[in-house]
């Protein structure tokens, strides 16, 4: 089965007045239709980069983005557009994501009538109040003329689902699409994420930094971990949260707090070695954790930048000392081991 | 920040179906702030009066002899001129040229301004690049000098020439402003989101950024209305461009020439123009405060 | 031990401390909005103890920020404190209201006394002066001391949150990251050895592990140096790393407020029980999370009866009638719902500590 969407070696450089960055270096993964995959890390991990380019709005520097098996950059303009129709966004800051002087019906009958999805305001209309109701904004009646800021943060972003999925998208990328909402509304949003995937049959890239929200979202999916521009760790979430491979990943689940004091006041944290984080000017040599890491290897870390390699069913690990204490090489040329990850779809 | 120049929902597309409520609607917002107001309808006064004024009040260009340079009386309030015609008619009807070339070379500055603006900025790459270094070497041009060479060589004579010429000098600094505004919200979610959607440049242009623009496109409009009006009575002082009839600017340039400076008497004629102009600038600054009202939703409060 | 009928009305028990540095009773304050009045804080009572951490946990639209700007006298003009008391006690005893003192007065209790680190904690540093002039400038309003001794006392501070002080005085805000930056401004609030400080969303802005070292430093900051901290915050992982006893604040009120294990592990409030549930974490199952249905209500045009009655799953018709008043629902414990003995019981039938 083809994937759906597909990064091979994509990396994506910036020039930046102090010097060049490499904000996304050497990403492989696919996604498969139906998939979840929540790329999570912490600022200047790639991870928004990388949502850009799987929408088509940054073009990657080096690598190639597949869509369906082919080079999205490489497509006639007239494919290229169905690949962008493809693949919607959904964006993070809910009182940016809308256009301030159109109602909720201008915004949702855009693209519908631009592209000819709708003819006139009948159609438009009853092809709106279906989207509204299919993302919980009841009665749709009520919201039609109202403009962004007569609209909570939830339900703006209920807005913005609704627009990704005026064209039927195949894909939707969403960039910290709960961090801005309220707590106490963020699970009602997911789930009826989630149900655009159950119900539609939407590919999700989830990308966020609160692995509490990662858990919940892709649980039947997969979580991948980035790190100054490289995925680190792929693996299903269940398993990623209770067997976490890669130091890295496991500094990050010990160091999050949980909402239960007993809990959270006797969690063992993962002692780093250093606490200052790079910057991406300046990134190290060998594995770009090693300044950090508790399984620092002397000449080995420093020296080789470790692949992404599988260690077992569809889980991958980018680390030495972890991959060889599973049997896996993880040095040049065994990349190749990556490839297997391309095959794994999600159990479902 | 950008913030104050985007979203005037009470200006929204929607009025397009039924004007005159939206018409209603504008005017009520600007009503909040009353000194603006105010502000408003005497410019709304001035300027409309100045096209009928000409028409219903005769005024008589001969002249008496006897009747220089007057001492201001009930017949005639703002004393008489060198030719012993009444100033304050003068005044009432000298502001048509004036107004013309304010209004049209606002026009057609911000048309210009406006859509190679949006066009540079969205563009980008080599469009931008032209359009930038035009609008440069344009800005550093002295405009009186120009101007200078300009009235030598060709007869002006309309509101409209002056007009088109004042536009061709102004346009580059509303260029740059417009080029600026959209470059930062080409960075806007919405644009983004709108580009995902694959809406096609005009759409994303004309229905997604300029609408979020028009407070900061309006106010500049009302701005370049006044520089126009104070460059062209200063052409017209100087003696640079001769439109006929009276006119404020011609009245300021004949009471210098003709020795108004030096007779007590005529100073109403010096001052009555000088009056007029200035009432007008200040009303359209005026104006600004109430038109602030309309488009920024955050001094509107409310939801 | 449970009771069976609730302890006569607002028991001064659930909040009230003999011993408390800081005491707010009925605080009300509101202000003008377009539309109307904005009723942002109503009738917030509760108590500081020395040396204590209460966190006060709300979500947007709850009045938390106001009530935390109200605490350090921070109001913008158009709000108005239209009732209540806050009374400090200072280290020598003496109470002094802090509503009613005089400008010069206020200037003394700030920064001295009580100390506020705000949300915005990248924008709250002067971008065109070094650490050392915003920190020199400071010490300088509040306590006159020789330059001299202000450095000592700023270099001692900034190594007090583990920064590499003679580097960090001299540099400018954007050349340090977030959680450098945040570490200043704990140590500014510090300059002065206040004794309550105001952390409003300490480490919402930042990052997984920074966020982690934040919390560590508060914790070891509180233990070393003793003050109180108010924090204020809709993250409730939050409260339960820092806090000894937390308040939830919904609609401008505080419908619960008790010992962090008590709140945490026997909620008696349908709002705090529908937080727990709400927040996605990596321990929780994912079946029993579940959203609060609905959204907070208008601040200006506030219905009759509870205010959280709309959402509420234990909502009975007393609710829409009438505003419950914070019952003790268990020692030094009080939720302000009429029901609250129904959700007393969940907890004991299902097994809690």
């Amino acid at each position: 089965m083809t994937a759906l969407l597909e990064f091979d070696r994509v990396g994506r450089r910036f020039t930046t007045p102090r010097g060049p960055i490499k904000a996304v270096d050497d990403v492989s993964f696919s996604v498969f239709p139906g998939d979840v995959i929540c790329l999570v890390g912490e600022s200047g991990c790639g991870k928004t980069t990388t949502g850009k380019m799987v929408t088509g709005l940054v073009r990657p520097t080096s690598g190639r983005v597949l869509f369906e098996g082919r080079d999205i950059w490489a497509m006639p303009e007239r494919e290229f557009k169905t690949y962008r129709k493809a693949v919607q966004i959904v964006h993070q800051d809910p009182y940016a994501s809308l256009n301030p002087v159109h109602t909720v019906y201008q915004t949702l009958s855009a693209p519908l009538l631009h592209h000819k999805l709708a003819h006139g305001r009948e159609e438009a209309m009853t092809q709106i109040v279906r989207l509204l109701q299919i993302v919980e904004l009841t009665p749709p009646q009520d919201f039609l003329e109202k403009y962004p800021h007569q609209l909570s943060g939830g339900q703006r972003q209920r807005v913005s689902v609704a627009r990704a999925l005026t064209l039927n998208p195949r894909l939707i990328v969403a960039d910290e699409a709960v961090s801005m909402v309220d707590v106490s509304i963020r699970v009602s949003l997911l789930n009826m994420l989630l149900r655009l995937r159950s119900e539609l049959g939407v590919t999700f890239i989830f990308i966020t930094h609160d692995l509490g929200v990662a858990k919940h979202f892709a649980a039947g999916g997969r979580i991948g971990v980035m790190y100054l521009g490289r995925i680190v760790e792929l693996q299903p979430a269940t398993q990623l949260i209770h067997s976490p491979l890669h130091p890295y990943t496991k500094a990050l689940l010990a160091a999050v707090p949980e909402a239960d004091p007993d809990l959270t006041r006797n969690k063992e944290r993962v002692k780093l070695r250093s606490l200052e984080i790079p910057s991406l000017l300046h990134l190290p040599s060998g594995c770009t954790f090693h300044p950090r890491c508790p399984l620092y290897e002397n000449g080995l870390c420093d020296v080789e930048r470790p692949e992404l390699a599988a260690v077992g069913e569809q889980r991958a690990v980018a680390c030495h000392v972890v991959a060889r204490e599973l049997g896996q090489a993880t040095t040049e040329g065994s990349s190749v081991a990556a490839g297997s990850l391309r095959e794994g779809g999600v159990a479902r | 920040m950008s913030q104050a120049l985007s979203a005037h929902p009470g200006v929204s597309m929607r009025s397009r179906r039924n004007p005159l409520a939206g018409t209603i609607r504008v005017l009520r917002l600007m009503a909040r702030n009353k000194v603006g107001f105010v502000g408003f309808v005497i410019a709304m006064i001035i300027i409309v009066g100045s096209y009928i004024t000409p028409l219903v009040i005769p005024f008589n260009s001969i002249g008496s002899t006897d009747m220089i340079y007057v001492t201001p009386s009930w017949a005639h309030p703002f004393g008489t001129d060198y030719e012993g015609r009444d100033v304050l008619i003068q005044v009432l009807r000298g502001g048509t040229d004036v107004v013309t070339v304010g209004l049209l070379t606002a026009l057609f500055t911000t048309v210009i301004a406006v859509t190679f603006g949006a066009l540079s900025g969205f563009a980008g790459g080599r469009v931008d690049w032209s359009i930038t270094g035009l609008a440069d070497i344009v800005l550093t041009i002295p405009t009186l000098p120009l101007f200078i060479a300009i009235s030598g060589l060709v007869n002006l004579n309309s509101a409209w020439q002056l007009a088109i010429l004042l536009a061709v000098v102004s346009w580059p600094l509303l260029l740059r402003a417009v080029r600026s505004q959209i470059l930062s919200l080409k960075q806007r979610d919405y644009v983004e989101a709108a580009r995902a959607l694959d809406l096609g440049t005009r759409h994303i242009i004309f229905r997604e950024m300029l609408p979020n623009m028009m407070s900061y496109i309006v106010i500049n409009f009302v701005l370049t209305a006044t520089s126009a009006i104070y460059l062209s009575v200063t052409l017209v002082f100087l003696g640079l461009v001769p439109l006929s009839e009276s006119n404020w600017g011609v009245m300021l340039n004949l009471a210098n020439v003709r020795g108004a400076v030096f007779l007590p008497n005529a100073l109403p004629y010096i001052l009555g123009p000088t009056f007029a102009i200035v009432l007008l600038q200040f009303c359209l600054v005026l104006t600004l405060r109430s038109l602030d009202e309309v488009f920024n939703p955050r001094l509107r409060g409310g939801a | 031990m449970s009771t069976s009928m609730p302890s006569p009305a607002v028991a001064e028990s659930p909040f009230a401390y003999p011993d408390a540095v800081l005491s707010v009773r009925d605080l009300w304050v509101e202000y003008r909005a377009y539309r109307g009045m904005v009723q942002a804080v109503r009738g917030v009572s509760f108590d500081l103890r020395k040396g204590e951490s209460l966190a006060l946990i709300g979500e947007s639209g709850s009045g938390k920020t106001t009530l935390s700007l109200a605490l350090i006298r921070l109001l913008t003009r158009s709000a108005l404190v239209r009732r209540g008391t806050m009374t400090y006690r200072r280290r020598d005893g003496k109470e002094i209201s802090v509503l009613s003192l005089s400008p010069d007065e206020l200037r003394r209790f700030r920064w001295k006394e009580c100390a506020m680190v705000f949300q915005s904690a990248l924008n709250s540093l002067n971008p065109v002066l070094k650490v050392w002039d915003q920190m020199y400038d400071t010490i300088k309003v509040h306590e006159p001391m020789s330059k001299q001794e202000a450095r000592e006392r700023a270099l001692e501070r900034l190594r007090l949150v583990q920064l590499d002080a003679e580097r960090v005085l001299n540099s400018y805000p954007h050349e340090l990251s977030g959680g450098m930056r945040q570490r200043v401004l704990l140590a500014m609030a510090l300059l002065l050895n206040p004794q309550i400080l105001l952390l409003d969303e300490p480490t919402t802005a930042l990052d997984i592990l920074t966020q982690r070292s934040i919390i560590d430093l508060l914790r070891r900051l509180k233990e070393t140096l003793g003050f109180s901290t108010i924090f204020i915050s809709h993250d409730l992982s939050l409260a339960a790393e820092l806090a000894d006893r937390v308040a939830t604040i919904y609609a401008g009120q505080v419908v619960e407020i008790g010992e962090v294990r008590a709140t945490f592990y026997r909620p008696c409030h349908p709002y705090t029980l529908g937080l727990m549930r709400a927040v996605p974490s990596l321990t929780a199952s994912d079946s029993e999370m579940t959203s609060i249905p609905g959204s907070p209500p208008d601040l200006i045009d506030l219905p009759p009866g509870c205010k959280f009655q709309p959402r509420c799953g234990y909502a009975t018709e007393q609710c829409t009638a009438s505003q419950p008043e914070l019952y003790a629902v268990g020692p030094h414990h009080g939720a302000a719902c009429f029901n609250w003995q129904v959700l007393s019981r969940e907890h004991e039938d299902a097994g809690k500590p």
